[in-house]
């Protein structure tokens, strides 16, 4: 009779759970759905998947101050990627930084930003990873150098310092598009891992989130409300059109954002990312900068920046650094130009660079390399004058910055890396 | 795609354009088709021939050797020719398919009808005007149509036809630009010096003119002379007609009379003149081999540019049209393609087979 009475009770559980577990299906197609909307929005194929490989297998190295790390295979494949792992495995990684069996990761995954994502946005991106196709694909993750490549103590006092847990809470004074926005920007778009400058352990830098940092030898420039540094002088119309398109009428995407708007913000519903300018054009720029004039028209540099800047640049960007919208971008009063920071622009003298193409703008037009025809001194003038002319103002550059710059450089593309 | 305003450095042609300023494939087609997974463009691959079915009926692909000497086969539901209009018409010779011309009959469409463009020119020396030929771009070019095609009276000339009359600056480059007037030796201080004092004060009108077809024009394969593959070379049969001179000499002269009210000190006119030769440059705008019809008899392919004898090759070129009445054929061939592209897309997907019942 006890044994009859148990089962009636399980029988009972089952009915009243059913409608609970449908409700959780993992093969929901919305739910899938909305988790590859949602790993597209946390752009995971970026790091997640090595040039030409296949899509989430692992295999982009990331280099850090510290040495390499690369972006393991997240495919369910049971032996090399995450086909072993359980929702809650994934729930810690996301929310903690804790992968399967305690391993503490590198904040190289961005769990300091992703700890703000709900348990229902990452269950939705867990459900749609176990649909893709498992890869079997061997990545040698950790290839940081001693003593970082030993990972539980240094990651944990890490931790301490840098990294709070804790899900996303709404600012109730703030409108329903800021709270999306701030949502997505501090959480699955961390667009702090490159944007925040960081301190000497590689954590954020408190108090100046977005105001502009160097990685890998690009400079990703404020985007804060600061009119001079910052796209403070952008509508949120421009905004959303630049990370829609990749261009607007200020710029174009190249560089590592170029990779980010194609692979990411470009797939972004109109809702989202005028949630992004909102939330970016609140987000408050530098406190009391440092006063700063343009150089005078008569410095040395400005004349030779000048007349270097009228044979090889103006043909594109125009006498007036107006530029060409949508083609060739301007360079009067621009963000990027004016950074306290002028590795970007040095390297884009150097190095040349290719925009960003989507859909909506597909041309990506090329800037050449100049690294072959302007040695060190005319390079270091002609980004003086491009950051001095026009209104323009910002520190000028010197010749052995783009010296070390030009070598490293040269020892990347020597080493493909 | 964006294209960029034109600084006129005067470099358009034979060279790329830095300033994003030329519409080519390379600027406005490619980097779109680039981004699409399905899509790949197989460089530095030069097809052999169309491969066909037993019956003759279908085409299953093309053979082409890669820079390697190695030979591939590329299977294929759909061919589209579009190798030039002297290659389309080679493939389709050297693929058997359509029947070949034949100049004595009159039968057959493959190769028939070949034309040019009859151009000419007016040169003008100038004693007093500065002409400056390194800043230019193409379309600043000026043309006027009252001598082409039947805009004028053409009582008593004993032509029909006509041409554009135009001054088209082009690139005054270092090298390949020396003017010099009649007269002056070809080499040493005699042709420096006239060098140096022309090529500010010259300018050319010129006059690109009607070239209509003939039975007598036309384009086989080479019974003799063969390519590294062992292919015969296609073989040009062609020369001017009495009509085209007559043409010819006429306009040139209207061109000249321009520049004499220009001011130049000394005119020439260059009127196109027989035999045909393609030795010096006169355009690359040659036209017909595969004629588009509505009857098979006397045509290659039909109104969608399908060919008539294999309903899954479709053939795209100046090939298709062998009037040439003045202009450049680009316009026309860009439009006959897209109304190709058409009828591929919403008809003969849906249903391969020919889409004029024959």
């Amino acid at each position: 009779m006890k044994i009859h009475n148990l089962i009636g009770l399980a029988l009972a559980a089952c009915v009243i759970g059913a409608p609970a577990l449908l409700a959780q299906d993992e093969q929901s197609f919305e739910k899938i759905e909305r988790g590859r909307y949602l790993a597209v929005l946390g752009d995971c194929v970026a790091c997640h998947t090595a040039p030409g490989g296949k899509p989430f297998a692992g295999g982009l190295g990331l280099e850090t101050p510290f040495g390499a790390l690369v972006g393991p295979n997240i495919t369910p494949d049971l032996a090399t990627g995450i086909g072993a792992w359980s929702e809650a495995d994934f729930w810690r990684t996301m929310h903690e930084g804790i992968g399967k069996n305690g391993v503490r990761l590198y904040p190289a995954m961005p769990y300091p930003a992703y700890t703000k994502v709900t348990r229902e946005d990452v269950s939705a991106i867990w459900a749609y990873l176990r649909t893709l196709e498992p890869v079997r694909n061997e990545i040698q993750s950790n290839q940081l150098m001693f003593p970082f490549n030993v990972r539980r103590p240094a990651t944990s006092v890490w931790n301490l310092i840098n990294f709070q847990p804790g899900v996303f809470q709404p600012d109730t004074s703030k409108s329903e598009a800021w709270n999306r926005g701030a949502y997505l920007v501090e959480g699955l778009g961390h667009c702090g891992t490159c944007h925040t400058q960081k301190n000497i352990t590689g954590g954020d830098r408190g108090g100046e989130a977005l105001q502009g940092a160097l990685l890998q030898d690009w400079y990703a420039p404020d985007v804060t409300s600061d009119l001079r540094t910052g796209i403070g002088g952008w509508s949120t119309d421009e905004i959303v059109r630049y990370l829609k398109t990749a261009v607007n009428s200020f710029g174009i995407a190249s560089g590592p954002m170029a990779e980010a708007v194609e692979h990411s913000t470009s797939h972004m519903t109109d809702a989202d990312l005028m949630a992004i300018a909102t939330y970016l054009k609140d987000s408050p720029g530098k406190k009391n900068p440092p006063p700063i004039t343009s150089l005078p028209a008569d410095d040395p540099r400005m004349i030779a920046g000048k007349a270097i800047y009228e044979d090889r640049c103006a043909a594109c960007h125009i006498s007036s650094g107006a530029g060409i919208p949508t083609l060739f971008p301007r360079l009067a009063n621009a963000p990027l130009v004016q950074s306290d920071d002028p590795t970007s622009l040095i390297r884009v003298v150097l190095a040349g660079s290719r925009a960003g193409a989507t859909a909506a703008a597909p041309t990506a037009p090329a800037m050449p390399s100049f690294a072959w025809n302007l040695n060190d001194q005319q390079v270091a003038d002609v980004v003086t004058y491009i950051r001095n002319a026009w209104g323009n103002a910002a520190q000028p550059v010197q010749a052995g910055d783009v010296g070390k710059l030009r070598d490293r450089l040269q020892r990347q593309a020597a080493t493909g890396g | 795609m964006t294209l960029g305003q034109c600084t006129f450095c005067g470099a358009c042609q034979s060279f790329g354009c830095a300033n994003y300023s030329k519409a080519t494939p390379q600027t406005t087609i490619l980097p779109v088709l680039l981004k699409r997974p399905n899509f790949e463009l197989r460089t530095d691959s030069e097809v052999l021939r169309i491969l066909l079915d037993s019956d003759g009926k279908r085409a299953t692909g093309v053979e082409y050797v890669d820079t390697s000497n190695r030979r591939w086969e590329q299977p294929a539901d759909l061919v589209i020719l579009g190798a030039f209009m002297l290659e389309n018409v080679r493939l389709m010779l050297l693929s058997g398919i359509g029947r070949p011309y034949d100049p004595r009959s009159g039968e057959g469409v493959v190769g028939k009808n070949f034309s040019h463009q009859t151009s000419s020119n007016a040169q003008l020396f100038f004693a007093d005007k500065l002409i400056n030929p390194f800043i230019a771009a193409g379309a600043m070019g000026i043309g006027i149509d009252e001598f082409n095609a039947d805009n004028f009276d053409h009582s008593g000339l004993g032509f029909f036809g006509g041409a554009n009359v135009r001054v088209n600056p082009n690139s005054g480059s270092p090298i390949g630009y020396r003017p010099t007037p009649p007269g002056t030796p070809r080499w040493g201080s005699q042709w420096k010096k006239a060098t140096a004092e022309t090529y500010q004060r010259f300018a050319q009108v010129g006059a690109s003119g009607s070239y209509f077809p003939s039975r007598t024009n036309y384009m086989d394969l080479d019974p003799t002379y063969k390519d590294r593959f062992g292919r015969p070379l296609l073989r040009l049969t062609n020369d001017f007609s009495e009509n085209d001179l007559k043409m010819s000499a006429y306009v040139t002269e209207r061109a000249a009379e321009i520049g004499r009210a220009m001011g130049a000190k000394q005119v020439i006119a260059n009127q196109r003149k027989g035999p045909y030769s393609i030795v010096a440059y006169q355009t690359t705008h040659i036209n017909g081999g595969t004629t588009m019809g509505a009857n098979p008899r006397m045509s290659a392919v039909n109104p969608y540019l399908q060919s008539w004898d294999v309903h899954n090759l479709f053939v795209i070129g100046s090939s298709n049209f062998q009037q040439n009445s003045s202009y450049n054929p680009t316009g026309t061939i860009g439009a006959l393609a897209f109304r190709a592209a058409d009828a591929l897309r919403n008809q003969y997907l849906k249903n391969p087979g020919p889409l004029v019942p024959t």
